[in-house]
């Protein structure tokens, strides 16, 4: 690992493409703290503490952290709902609070945990309503309905009360809710959280045409790994309400290590397998007497069927799977790695 | 302008068909409401013939258009204190009401009436005609006091949802309102006339009463529809109701507001 992977917090580094044109999220040392009863005594938490970030038109930003890290907490700020105690934000060049009204004709946000459905009328009644109360023009309202509907295939479902849809159904239904009046920023808040391999995939790619389409700029927080890979060209990780990482997601794998693990089962005991010298992979550990061993190998510099091969070349192998980062796991070493640089020791400000 | 109309008038329209989803508990409410209504008619109408026929100026046809009235009101007034907002509030989904560009209040307000409006119909239409048939009931002299007891009606629905958003609105400061909540039950039925009509109160009763916006909810409209005034005493209510409209109205944006300041979404 490199000195370099280890330097957090590198906004406006080289790796990130400098957003140009407009910005369309900008925050100063903004912070959010909470007051937590405990019996009588009462304890002031930080959920977001001196958060300076800036995002461009465009742009497709992943947030990531750990559960209780301070995610929903700045965006709930950057949309207006939470009043920040510190620090300033502007969304869409407004003032989230004062201007709620404004500015939500402008952002389109999706709570994954939440539905801006009314849960007792069909989906078509809930999109109606959102489009008088987005003011859309009857033609826009229905040529922006038709595309959704199609886009999202939502024909099926479209009679429905919301009560009586699936998970993933709902959550499309939702994604149209937010995305009916063509806003310039969407914030999806675990949008994918649930749901099964083709619903997110089907999700992940609608979210990019929109994008590609309409130039939408797109915040997300998600716990998979997944989402980011194929939805943002940004990373913005975020440790007990601090900024930890910002840069692009190739730039994360190589702060964190998020290396992808063959996991190999032997016919035979073996000593650690050692394969560096042949391919870019490196011994993880063994168990059970060298029977099954972990390898982990940086997916951009080889591919798994390359280790796989290395490795019957010295042993035989009965049976194999490959283990994706998973996003916890990159944020845990990436926080192990910035609090305890093995050789870079103050690199990460606070 | 035209716009916002539009969206109000929708959020009304939604609320009407949300409530006209769920029948079986419009029937049992219904069922609830009659019940109670043969037992006012026992007590209150057994007290006017005791009385020789008359208690504190209501005759028997009277006592009847207030007992049916009112119970017919149920369904549309709110006298339990809880309510969506509250729920929202307390489970963070209010998060979704603040991302609309909508006034929060309002569309809140509006889509209470709404549902209020419909329980007219399951709810209201029957009692009256269980009223009209089995007892017999008195209307206004004039049409003017009819319209006028119509409009005094909407604006007790309004003036209800309005009240019960402001009991909700104490979600902001306490995480857990029913206590709130149970002291607006106990005392705002009574107060609103619900039990017996608030003239036979005792006199500084009665002016607590009248303190309190509970009377807009029930007694007035009731008062108007079941003739105990003229034109002059039903505009002489409107405008009390007027009042207490600007009032609860008021407060709920001044709460809304001020809580917004305090809000934590709840639950992530």
């Amino acid at each position: 690992m490199s000195a370099e992977g280890l330097l957090p917090r590198a906004r406006g580094s080289a790796e990130v493409p400098a957003a140009t044109g407009e910005t369309v999220v900008e925050t100063v040392g903004l912070t959010r703290r909470f007051t937590v009863r405990e019996g009588v005594r009462r304890r002031q938490v930080s959920a977001v503490e001196d958060l300076t970030v800036r995002i461009g038109a465009g742009e497709a930003v992943g947030y990531i952290g750990a559960n209780g890290a301070g995610k929903s907490t700045t965006i709930k700020m950057l949309a207006g709902i939470l009043v920040p105690t510190a620090g300033t934000v502007r969304t869409c060049g407004l003032r989230p609070v004062k201007d709620r009204r404004r500015l939500a004709r402008q952002i389109g946000v999706v709570f994954g945990q939440r539905s801006q459905l009314w849960w007792d009328l069909p989906v078509w009644e809930s999109l109606r309503i959102l489009a008088a109360i987005h003011a859309l023009p009857a033609a826009r309202r229905r040529a922006r309905t038709d595309e959704l509907v199609e886009r999202l295939e939502m024909a099926e479902f479209w009679s429905v009360p919301v009560r009586q849809l699936s998970l993933g159904q709902r959550m499309r239904a939702e994604i149209a809710a937010a995305l009916l009046h063509s806003p310039r920023l969407v914030i999806l808040d675990e949008p994918t959280i649930g749901l099964d391999v083709l619903s997110k995939q089907r999700l992940r790619e609608f979210l990019v045409e929109e994008r590609a389409a309409y130039g939408t700029t797109l915040l997300l927080t998600t716990h998979d790994m997944g989402d980011v890979a194929r939805l943002c060209e940004r990373v913005l990780v975020i440790d007990h309400g601090r900024l930890a990482f910002d840069g692009a997601l190739a730039g994360l794998a190589g702060a964190a290590g998020a290396d992808r693990v063959l996991v190999v089962d032997l016919a035979e005991p073996a000593a650690d397998l050692e394969v560096a010298g042949v391919v870019a992979a490196r011994h993880l550990g063994s168990e059970g007497r060298g029977l099954r061993q972990r390898l982990a190998f940086d997916a951009e510099a080889t591919t798994a069927a390359r280790v796989l091969a290395a490795v019957s070349a010295l042993v035989e192998v009965v049976d194999f799977r490959v283990e994706e980062p998973d996003i916890e796991d990159v944020v845990r070493r990436l926080y192990a790695a910035t609090r305890h640089p093995p050789d870079a020791p103050a690199a990460r400000r606070s | 302008m035209r716009v916002t109309v539009r969206v109000y008038w929708l959020l009304l329209a939604a609320g009407f068909r949300r409530q006209a989803t769920y029948r079986l508990a419009a029937l049992s409410g219904l069922v609830t409401n009659v019940t109670f209504g043969l037992l006012k008619v026992a007590v209150l109408l057994g007290a006017v013939r005791a009385a020789g026929g008359e208690v504190g100026g209501y005759d028997v046809a009277q006592m009847s258009t207030y007992i049916w009235l009112s119970q017919a009101m149920l369904g549309s007034v709110n006298f339990w204190g809880a309510s969506e907002f509250a729920e929202r509030i307390k489970d963070g989904q209010v998060a979704v009401d603040f991302l609309r560009p909508l006034d929060v209040q309002a569309a809140t307000v509006t889509v209470e009436v709404g549902q209020g409006l419909f329980a007219f119909l399951p709810r209201g239409v029957p009692q009256l005609a269980i009223g009209g048939l089995v007892v017999g009931m008195t209307w206004p002299r004039s049409v003017v006091l009819v319209v006028l007891g119509v409009v005094s009606l909407l604006m007790a629905v309004v003036i209800s949802a309005a009240t019960v958003y402001l009991v909700a609105t104490a979600g902001f400061w306490l995480v857990e309102t029913r206590g709130v909540q149970l002291v607006y039950m106990v005392a705002s039925g009574f107060l609103a006339g619900l039990f017996v009509p608030i003239s036979l109160f005792p006199r500084w009763l009665e002016l607590v009463a009248q303190a309190t916006p509970c009377p807009s909810m029930l007694m007035y409209p009731v008062t108007i529809l079941a003739d105990r005034v003229d034109v002059a005493g039903a505009c002489v209510l409107l405008a009390v109701q007027g009042f207490w409209l600007v009032v609860v109205g008021g407060a709920g944006q001044v709460l809304t507001r001020a809580g917004r300041r305090r809000l934590e979404i709840q639950g992530g």
